[in-house]
């Protein structure tokens, strides 16, 4: 292998990368964009939230001035009241789920409504009937979890940058050579002295600096924003990240070895890349679902990259606990590396 | 010439793509220095055998041999290929895209002399997508010839180009000739063929059916000159005459070897000669009478 050629490719690659304004800013400002949206949705003042309509109120401002709703109730941090005219203005806007509950605020008897057919309806209702019980009563206990509460964005976090990671290997590998292809590009470079094995590692090494580079700039940049917590190694969890990157950048050349159709390449890289956002727990853990589908998503290198990394940011997990991943992650590069360069072609 | 002097020699070149045989049966021989021109109609096979010699596309059956053996894994490091159909990376700049491709041979032409060759220079920072086609031919000559080839394809180099375009490519052409390299062009230009060859060699349906200098074919194939008469004249007293005779929408059109000779038996059997034209035969009345007029997808 020449390594002046690897490097004069690698170079070109990420010249091209960083003048795409449109590939460039997609790949940094999206991970951006996703996690500052779910921090607002799982977050801070977005909590779940129950809305109760009382009537008869005309007014929002005078809410709670003549009516009979338990005090307790009143000053539930997780329901938003709204005022309503009258119970049939009320009712039609439960029946639609426009709210959660309804009470008659000038009932003595706590008179209220609920759609039967509510989720939200159904814990509004618990809520509102546990602000009955007084100070007598058997006071209700609440039990606080042990170690330190992990929130959903530090769950999600790796999942999102994952995710980011499969659409830059696989259509940064995979898309661009067939483009090339397409457009006589590799034809082109066919004509020099240039290995295929120069050319394809060249690429996959720039998509691989590139990914790395756009993983630590976000990383960084949102660490600074909502603090993640990581118990383990942040080292191990870039080692794993790269491993990750590398097994997708393989999966690409796979792709990129034969195809010579960007509709059909845009297809099967669909195809590729939907099951194992879903089921490689990018968005949602599997937990609870049926074990074949569980065991499926074992093959998709995403899903043992993305178990690995959240054992080792959420558990503190070391080496020696996420070796299988490792392994998995290393046959899996060596055998879509070995078949990519098999079937590769320069020619369409 | 001599075997010794002989860069390039196929034999019996035969491509067929599932169920289209693209080139039947090639075999040409191309010495040092010559310019040999592969002319053909659309879908004659040229681009097919060009790229099979150049080692991009795989024969069928077929042997090439440069300098005497089969070509090694050096081929390509002496080989310049302009193609007829080709892309660049997009956001690199000329400059760049020069020192990328210089990187990837052994020993790289001076950048500076190639720049100043092929008339970049002002084009140096402009990004590749933003080249016009004349701009874009120099700079895939550039590339042809950044690694000091002693062979060189051009692929329809002239095609899509302006007049002053084509010209500033042919006197670029005529340059690389004279330093003796050896070149192998396609293209639908008779004019350009007539200009640049040393040798050309015309394809129909996948095989070489002439082979020679555009002189000796224009001199073997077609008379060497023509006279055009208005298509008022009488064509039977024409056809007393032994010359051939064609007629189409400009006139009847009679070949001849000797003008004098002829103007002297129209005179004889009382043609008017007033609206008479004559003209030379060229390339491509050799590659019109070989190929005929019928038309090629």
């Amino acid at each position: 292998m020449n390594y002046k050629h690897v490097w004069a490719i690698f170079m070109a690659r990420n010249l091209e990368f960083f003048r795409d304004k449109a590939a460039f800013g997609w790949n940094f400002a999206f991970p951006f964009l996703i996690i500052i949206g779910f921090s607002f949705i799982f977050e801070g003042q977005s909590h779940q939230n129950f809305k109760v309509g009382i009537f008869p109120v005309a007014e929002q401002d005078g809410l709670f001035k003549q009516t009979t709703v338990p005090a307790a109730f009143q000053n539930e941090k997780r329901v938003t009241f709204l005022a309503m005219p009258d119970r049939e203005v009320g009712e039609k806007l439960l029946r639609h789920h426009k709210i959660d509950l309804l009470l008659d605020g000038t009932s003595t008897t706590h008179a209220y409504y609920v759609n039967n057919s509510s989720p939200n309806g159904y814990i509004a209702e618990k809520l509102f009937l546990s602000s009955f019980i007084d100070d007598e009563s058997q006071p209700a206990v609440k039990g606080a979890i042990q170690g330190q509460e992990i929130r959903y964005i530090d769950w999600f976090f790796p999942g999102l940058l994952g995710m980011n990671m499969m659409f830059s290997a696989l259509w940064g590998v995979g898309y661009i050579v067939v483009r090339y292809r397409k457009n006589g590009a590799l034809k082109r470079l066919k004509a020099t002295p240039l290995t295929a094995l120069e050319f394809l590692s060249a690429l996959t090494l720039s998509r691989i600096f590139l990914i790395m580079f756009t993983l630590a700039v976000v990383w960084y940049g949102s660490d600074l924003i909502f603090d993640f917590y990581v118990q383990g190694s942040l080292f191990l969890i870039f080692f794993f990240f790269f491993l990750g990157g590398l097994s997708l950048c393989a999966l690409g050349l796979i792709l990129a070895a034969r195809g010579t159709s960007e509709e059909f390449s845009s297809g099967v890289l669909n195809f590729i890349t939907w099951p194992m956002m879903f089921l490689s727990e990018v968005w949602f853990s599997l937990e609870g679902s049926p074990e074949w589908l569980r065991k499926t998503a074992e093959i998709f290198p995403l899903t043992q990259m993305l178990q690995a990394v959240r054992k080792i940011m959420s558990e503190g997990a070391t080496f020696a606990d996420v070796q299988g991943e490792c392994v998995f992650l290393l046959i899996f590069t060596a055998l879509a590396l070995l078949l990519g360069s098999i079937l590769f072609s320069w020619n369409d | 010439m001599n075997s010794h002097n002989l860069i390039l020699e196929v034999s019996h070149l035969r491509k067929v793509y599932k169920q289209i045989e693209a080139v039947t049966d090639v075999s040409l021989k191309v010495h040092r220095g010559v310019c040999l021109g592969l002319l053909g109609p659309n879908g004659a096979g040229k681009t097919t055998t060009i790229e099979i010699i150049e080692d991009i596309i795989p024969a069928t059956s077929g042997e090439i041999l440069y300098k005497g053996e089969p070509r090694k894994k050096s081929f390509r490091e002496e080989i310049g290929i302009q193609f007829q159909h080709t892309s660049l990376l997009n956001y690199l700049s000329v400059k760049e895209t020069l020192k990328t491709y210089a990187s990837l041979y052994s020993d790289p032409e001076d950048l500076t002399a190639l720049i100043k060759r092929c008339d970049l220079a002002s084009l140096l920072s402009r990004k590749n997508d933003r080249l016009s086609g004349g701009q874009q031919q120099r700079l895939m000559l550039a590339l042809a010839l950044i690694n000091k080839p002693s062979l060189i394809f051009l692929d329809e180099p002239s095609t899509g180009l302006d007049p002053q375009s084509r010209r500033n490519l042919w006197s670029i052409v005529d340059t690389i000739k004279s330093e003796e390299k050896t070149i192998i062009l396609t293209t639908h230009s008779m004019e350009e063929a007539e200009y640049l060859c040393d040798q050309v060699a015309i394809m129909d349906q996948g095989t070489i059916i002439a082979e020679g200098s555009p002189k000796a074919l224009i001199q073997e194939h077609c008379g060497t000159s023509t006279i055009t008469l208005p298509a008022v004249t009488d064509t039977a007293l024409l056809s007393k005459l032994s010359y051939p005779i064609y007629q189409d929408k400009d006139g009847i059109r009679l070949e001849c070897r000797d003008i004098q000779e002829a103007i002297g038996q129209l005179s004889k059997i009382n043609i008017n000669l007033s609206g008479m034209s004559i003209s030379s035969a060229n390339l491509e009345d050799v590659f019109l009478r070989l190929t005929g007029r019928q038309l090629r997808d």
